[in-house]
């Protein structure tokens, strides 16, 4: 593939993805794309499938029908270790810690992977190290002494080891303290701007609004509307109508 | 007063001090055997219950070294290699494709393995026992018995082996893995982690370590095909009283039990000393069933 052509392929685009939970339906043909680089807001009320379709891109639920592509290339089937490998990388909503392994432990799990000299591991822990100074603090730490925010930046920091193209992000301020809240939004920016793609699933539209470029707004598992986050920014209607703020 | 002193010239010294050196060399082996059960189950929620036939098959590759090459170490260390592949390769055929089904067919599914290993190593070997001769023979005197310097031996090596295992699951990558696995499988999968290949290692690592207490036990035993019912029934009370899958508690479990027992056998035959693991159990069982030695759950 050329790079003018590679450049137009989206870096995720999931096709028409029907996702079951055991016999209840829960995604009823879902369609998005993320380009490269790009940080895409994914909102809705609480149960209508967000985060469904997080776990669908990352290989945990499979589609019964329905693709998802990644670079151009089909991954649904595939296990969710190869699509790390690949560059996907998951921030669940409730973080999961391995809350038995050391901080330090915790980042090993996408660090230690094959190709990865130890020039290059020292410079990616002492870049999380620089945007989380805490987690250096509390490197020998068991996760599951860290506070909830702490926990959330574990969370981030682990998910950077495997210096991935894109970042799927549950609810990264959930629960949190407002100066925790804009910490998450500064590393948003900060991932933005090195050009990695975050897809983004928040209660906080605010927050969602001023870090994304585009909006995809979802309802009973399919999407709704979709937008630049600009527009809604200005015209709070469609807000209104879906989410009931 | 004189009935203290009464009381404490009754107390059997000589033969409390052999026991505890006996409750230990067992205490050992059985940690050896309950390590790789525990491993297994804490990872991949499997009972193995063809572990007792792994040690077995361990001791039985160690006769047929032993006869060929005249090496107790080689047959130590080949029998663990080689029922380390056998474990892999009868974990990647029965129980990868039962991940996420009911706890009950891998029980099944072991079950049967445990089976056809016991039949196979009749047919193979014969009903009569084998003997592995004790690489050193040397003794020393305690009190009234000269014990065998092997059985130090053994008590040694299980530490040392065990020893590693810790080393290599506290600061290995491999080890980082292991954990990681058992904690979220999910989380660990999502982190590039390729969960089904851990699985199979630690089948292995387990296998291994029961082949490798198979090897080092056999001497003292003699080795059948049905040497494995005992160890394996012992290794599950273990592995419950030291909480499902907490190595640290497996293998202080370990040592308490057998030291019970040990010391049980003062005053009551050893056949009936074995009832104090069944009481043990049966107590965890009703007052702490998450195990005696883990940290009491919030």
């Amino acid at each position: 593939m050329t790079a003018s052509a590679t450049a137009k392929v989206p870096l995720v685009e999931v096709e028409d993805i029907h996702t079951f939970y055991g016999k209840s339906h829960i995604l009823h043909g879902v369609s998005l794309q993320v380009g490269r680089g790009e940080v895409v807001g994914l909102l809705g009320r609480n149960g209508v499938g967000k985060s469904t379709t997080l776990k669908t891109i990352m290989g945990l639920v499979n589609p019964s029908r329905g693709r998802v592509r990644f670079e151009g290339s089909a991954t649904t089937g595939l296990p969710a270790h190869r699509l790390a490998r690949i560059g996907i990388a998951y921030v669940p909503e409730d973080r999961r810690i391995f809350r038995l392994l050391t901080v330090m432990e915790n980042l090993r799990t996408g660090l230690d992977r094959r190709g990865v000299s130890e020039a290059r591991k020292q410079e990616l822990l002492d870049k999380v190290f620089a945007y989380f100074p805490r987690l250096a603090e509390r490197r020998n730490q068991a996760g599951g002494t860290l506070s909830g925010g702490e926990q959330q930046m574990l969370a981030i920091a682990r998910a950077m080891m495997l210096e991935p193209k894109i970042i799927l992000l549950d609810e990264p301020t959930e629960g949190l303290m407002p100066r925790m809240v804009s910490q998450i939004r500064e590393i948003i920016e900060v991932l933005h701007r090195e050009g990695v793609a975050i897809l983004l699933v928040e209660q906080n539209v605010p927050l969602t609004l001023e870090t994304s470029q585009r909006v995809y707004i979802m309802e009973k598992g399919v999407v709704r509307h979709q937008c630049a986050a600009s527009e809604l920014r200005v015209n709070d209607a469609v807000i209104h109508q879906y989410l009931g703020v | 007063m004189e009935v203290i002193s009464d009381f404490f010239q009754a107390i059997p010294y000589d033969q409390i001090l052999i026991q505890t050196l006996n409750g230990i060399v067992t205490g050992m082996i059985l940690a050896l055997i309950a390590s790789g059960l525990t491993l297994i189950f804490g990872i991949m929620d499997v009972v193995n219950f063809a572990h007792g036939e792994l040690f077995m098959l361990g001791a039985y590759i160690g006769v047929v070294v032993l006869a060929t090459s005249g090496s107790f170490w080689l047959a130590l260390v080949l029998a663990t290699l080689v029922v380390a592949i056998i474990g892999a390769a009868l974990q990647i055929t029965t129980l990868r494709p039962l991940i996420g089904r009911d706890p009950l067919t891998t029980i099944l599914a072991t079950f049967g393995l445990s089976l056809v290993l016991q039949n196979y190593a009749l047919w193979q070997f014969g009903p009569v026992a084998r003997k592995i001769q004790e690489p050193i023979t040397g003794q020393f005197t305690l009190f009234y018995l000269e014990y065998p310097w092997y059985r130090v031996l053994i008590a040694g090596l299980s530490a040392a082996i065990i020893g590693a295992f810790w080393l290599f699951l506290k600061y290995g990558t491999y080890g980082i893995w292991i954990r990681a696995t058992t904690q979220d499988r999910v989380m660990a999968q999502a982190m590039g982690i390729p969960v089904p290949w851990v699985h199979t290692a630690a089948f292995a690592i387990g296998a291994g370590m029961a082949a490798a207490s198979g090897v080092l036990f056999a001497p003292l035993v003699g080795v059948n095909h049905s040497m494995g019912l005992d160890w394996v029934l012992k290794a599950f009370i273990v592995v419950v009283v030291g909480g499902m899958g907490n190595l640290g508690g497996s293998i202080a479990a370990s040592i308490f039990i057998s030291l019970l027992e040990a010391y049980a056998s003062i005053w009551v035959s050893p056949a009936q000393a074995v009832i104090v693991s069944f009481v043990v159990l049966i107590l965890t069982l009703l007052f702490r069933p998450t195990g005696l030695f883990v940290p009491t759950p919030k």
